[in-house]
């Protein structure tokens, strides 16, 4: 067998490499996210926004961005045979399931790095929130890259994929969205941060990950069966 | 001159279907059926015994027996539809078989497929080739994934471009390519990891005269190599295999041929 950690470093720079040069999933997902950001500007009609509010409306913008990163993160895959010759190769096959997870996470952590400043300058009056607040994009993204590369996986030999990604994937982020919602409430309170339930919703966060890390672990095998 | 161990070279076949496993007398070597292999000499390369594959409900392969030892060439035949990929693909551990036992290289399948992966040449129908990556990008991708030391894969990589006479284009990405540079490559990544099994379905298509000449060194007959064949031009495939299996519209060994003459060999 091929030593994992080989193999995950070629697969994941293979897709960061695809990325950079045709960029087919970042910048539709930054535009999509600036687009909405405005249009929450100028549709709620309100230049700063605090608590559970500012937290739906960046949670919200980055689901629904993400999603168009996890839509395309197996294409390439069921469209060039790249599932066949990894499953010709001596490989651990949950090498491929860490790959695409690191890279959507990747992904997920490039676009908060440009939008969530354009959020900040577009709804916050107090930039003191950002820095707590990447220790729970962090988890976020950690669970949403997990969950996605999972459910992806399962929707990719579909041809109702890009619709069957959302209906499987929204029910089961919920608990995921709920924490990290709860737990920015807090962080963007109008009178500063505050922290209080902020360590206890990191930490359902940090299960959340936890429960589908394993699970992806177990069942990653089996969904590229054929 | 045919090369191989003698042991190889007399190996019988077996290529039949139920009627020849329900204790018929077996049949003549031009015939649906086939005589039953010598059960007490070494494993063959690849053991089918009752393979079937439906997709769906509707039958591809339907009772499929054979034996080929190691070093042989058999060259599958048959119209369109007739499961010849299908059967490529079980023995590339790529499909599960519906029903029937599957032994490739002394692993059993599908249970033991992780041991048979990295051991086999796939050459199928895709190239199996990432379009916004560079020919050479592709290649050093499956050299890392079959854990090729990085000094070896690259003489490797530049031996086979060179002899497939890609070297030029080889830091072009793929979708810039032809259909026919996209097979030289393709075939580049299926003998890139030295496999002992070749499985090839149609090799030669997209290629021109040049590149069919120029490839025969990578995936042509060769001693100890063990290789399946699918292919649409039966004279081609019958001169270059050892045994020649028919396939039929069902899914059925409809016809089977053993030894070609030694002197046949390139």
């Amino acid at each position: 067998m091929t030593p994992s950690r080989s193999a995950f470093a070629v697969l994941l720079a293979k897709d960061l490499r695809t990325e950079l040069r045709t960029m087919r999933s970042l910048p539709a997902m930054i535009l999509f996210a600036v687009t909405t950001f405005i249009i929450f500007r100028y549709g709620l009609d309100r230049t700063t926004l605090s608590g559970s509010l500012a937290g739906g409306v960046l949670w919200t913008t980055l689901l629904f961005a993400g999603i168009l990163g996890i839509n395309r993160v197996f294409v390439s895959e069921l469209e060039e045979g790249g599932f066949d010759a990894i499953r010709l190769a001596p490989v651990d096959r949950t090498v491929l399931f860490a790959s695409k997870a690191s890279a959507l996470f990747i992904y997920f952590a490039v676009l908060e790095a440009i939008i969530v400043p354009v959020f900040a300058m577009f709804f916050l009056p107090d930039w003191s929130a950002l820095i707590p607040l990447t220790l729970l994009l962090a988890g976020a993204n950690l669970g949403f890259a997990v969950l996605g590369t999972l459910i992806s996986s399962m929707a990719v030999n579909s041809r109702a994929r890009d619709l069957l990604v959302p209906l499987l994937l929204l029910p089961l982020v919920v608990p995921l969205m709920i924490a990290v919602t709860a737990a920015s409430a807090g962080l963007f309170d109008a009178a500063g941060p505050d922290y209080e339930g902020f360590g206890t919703w990191l930490l359902v966060v940090g299960l959340y990950d936890g429960v589908f890390l394993l699970v992806g672990y177990a069942v990653f095998d089996f969904l590229l069966e054929d | 001159m045919d090369d191989r161990p003698d042991a190889a070279r007399d190996r019988p076949h077996e290529a039949h279907s139920d009627a020849a496993r329900s204790g018929e007398e077996p049949a003549g070597p031009d015939s649906p059926g086939g005589p039953h292999v010598d059960e007490g000499s070494s494993p063959p390369a690849i053991r089918l015994r009752g393979l079937s594959r439906d997709y769906g409900g509707r039958p591809a392969l339907r009772e499929v027996d054979l034996d080929l030892a190691e070093g042989e060439n058999l060259a599958l035949l048959g119209p369109n539809g007739s499961g010849k990929s299908t059967m490529l693909r079980i023995l590339a551990t790529l499909l599960r078989p519906t029903s029937g036992e599957v032994t490739v290289l002394g692993c059993t399948l599908p249970d033991q497929s992780w041991k048979l992966r990295g051991r086999i040449g796939y050459l199928g129908h895709e190239p199996l080739l990432y379009r916004d990556l560079t020919g050479r990008e592709n290649l050093e991708l499956q050299a890392r994934l079959h854990g090729i030391p990085r000094d070896e894969a690259s003489a490797r990589i530049e031996a086979d471009l060179d002899l497939l006479e890609m070297g030029r284009r080889a830091d072009d990405r793929v979708s810039g390519f032809s259909a026919g540079m996209r097979q030289r490559i393709a075939i580049c990544r299926a003998v890139l990891h030295r496999p002992p099994l070749l499985l090839l379905d149609e090799p030669d298509s997209n290629l021109d005269p040049e590149g069919r000449e120029l490839s025969r060194s990578l995936i042509g007959p060769a001693e100890g190599r063990t290789r399946v064949l699918v292919s649409h031009e039966p004279e081609r495939a019958k001169a270059e295999a050892d045994v020649v299996v028919m396939l039929d519209r069902t899914g059925q060994v409809a016809g089977r041929t053993g030894h070609r003459s030694t002197e046949a060999r390139p």
